[in-house]
């Protein structure tokens, strides 16, 4: 089997136990749209302009999201001991860590599909663009592959769950700034040589982050 | 062990005459400053704690790196230890920014690149401490914590370029050009430059006996155990 394909495996696999348990898509929705209504009480929206605070309140909802459903799946590996079975299978670790990436990566994406137009509609902003949906591709990616990488660490910690947004919120600093930025220059209509600073570097955190975490999963799941 | 060993006492009495050279530089030597006047010999200390905070954190990301290579326990032991004593540095850094910020400034804190990049590795840090509490299984602690210490490290210099881009306040005293036009900027004439010198060299000896310190009492920690574990199975 092709490198390729052993990391579809993993996702179809993922998919597949998405499909029937529903687990992590319905807990990071339901956040998602919660989050939604406490911002709006919280924050007084309508007093301030839309324009200014969606993209903000857009990424702490994905980052907190985030966090529910990394931490979800991999503790579903934990339990009865699957990731056991998965180490034992005859392919390279980084197969393993690319196919949980990208599947995180999927999961959330599908979330981001429902909530981004929820919050399109409730705070009347077009965030309904290509150029805006590119920023949320391009920082899901990054947060995605750090987070399975530390959510596989923080699954083994005495605290569990609680550890992953501790670990993950500090490193994640370069892609909260440039996403909530590069959003909010395309939602005002700023010329894309004006964004094209925070795209730039969110580019380079995905390219870094992501080369690190593949280097380094093999010393997380090691026994 | 002996008590103390020939090494300790010269790094001891070393760091002691310098950082008393040091405070004497900065109190005697170097002159007063025009428009802020005393308070700006804070600046000395601020920056020799914010040096080593960020050089203690560089040391911890090699000795991770190192770990992951060798698989080492020393190297474990010398990364979690540097970034206790950089811990301490950056929080130290942090306090007299802001003493000197709230006169100067007129506010304790602000969210410039700078004052936001040492919140951000202070956080980390405390981050990779908790990682470290959380994990009972010694090699896996150390692997956990040695890749904890590599990401940390990589992201802080973009973090700061990505806050750098917004506008900045604080003072690029060392390197830029000046007259930056941020409040607190000053140039330094040749007196003030070799206090900064030798208070930076200071610092750094500071840390290096500190680490040292913390390091003889990792070994310490590691002979009680293992005389714990004769004794007991004598017993």
């Amino acid at each position: 089997m092709s490198f390729l394909r052993k990391v579809i495996a993993i996702i179809y696999k993922d998919v597949i136990t998405e499909l029937r348990t529903k687990e992590m898509f319905s807990s990071m929705l339901v956040f998602s749209l919660m989050a939604v209504f406490i911002f709006s009480i919280a924050l007084d929206l309508a007093a301030s302009d839309p324009l200014d605070t969606t993209p903000g309140l857009l990424w702490v909802t994905i980052a907190f999201a985030g966090t529910l459903g990394l931490n979800r799946s991999l503790a579903q590996e934990q339990e009865n001991h699957c990731i056991d079975g998965l180490l034992l299978a005859p392919m390279d670790r980084s197969a393993i860590f690319f196919g949980k990436a990208l599947g995180n990566m999927l999961f959330m994406s599908v979330v981001e599909l429902v909530v981004v137009p929820v919050f399109a509609v409730l705070f009347n902003v077009p965030l309904l663009r290509g150029s805006v949906w590119l920023v949320i591709v391009l920082g899901t990616a990054g947060y995605a592959a750090v987070g399975t990488l530390f959510s596989t660490m923080a699954v083994n910690t005495r605290a569990r769950e609680v550890m992953l947004p501790i670990l993950l919120l500090p490193v994640s600093v370069p892609v909260f700034i440039s996403a909530v930025n590069a959003t909010g220059g395309f939602l005002a209509g700023d010329p894309v040589s004006d964004v094209a600073n925070w795209l730039q570097l969110l580019i380079a955190y995905d390219a870094i982050i992501i080369a690190i975490s593949f280097m380094t999963f093999d010393f997380v799941v090691e026994e | 062990m002996k008590r103390t060993d020939r090494l300790t006492t010269i790094l001891n009495w070393a760091t002691v005459a310098m950082m008393l050279g040091g405070l004497a530089m900065v109190f005697l030597y170097a002159p007063r400053e025009r428009t802020m006047g005393d308070v700006q010999r804070i600046f000395y200390f601020h920056l020799g704690s914010a040096w080593v905070g960020f050089f203690a954190f560089f040391v911890t990301m090699i000795s991770g790196a190192l770990y992951l290579w060798k698989a080492e326990e020393r190297w474990d032991i010398l990364g979690s230890a540097s970034a206790e004593v950089g811990t301490v540095f950056m929080t130290m850094a942090i306090i007299s920014g802001s003493l000197w910020a709230r006169p100067v400034w007129n506010a304790w804190w602000t969210w410039d690149p700078r004052l936001t990049i040492s919140a951000i590795q202070w956080l980390l840090y405390l981050a990779y401490f908790m990682l470290r509490a959380g994990i009972e299984d010694p090699a896996r602690r150390a692997r956990f914590s040695a890749v904890y210490g590599i990401i940390a490290f990589l992201t802080v210099p973009m973090s700061f370029l990505s806050i750098r881009i917004w506008r900045t306040i604080h003072p690029v005293v060392v390197g830029g050009e000046s007259g930056t036009g941020a409040e607190g900027a000053f140039s330094m004439t040749a007196p003030m430059r070799y206090t900064l010198f030798f208070s930076l060299a200071a610092f750094t000896a500071l840390y290096f006996t500190l680490l040292h310190h913390r390091l003889r009492l990792a070994w310490a920690e590691d002979r009680v155990a293992r005389l714990r574990q004769r004794v007991l199975s004598r017993m």
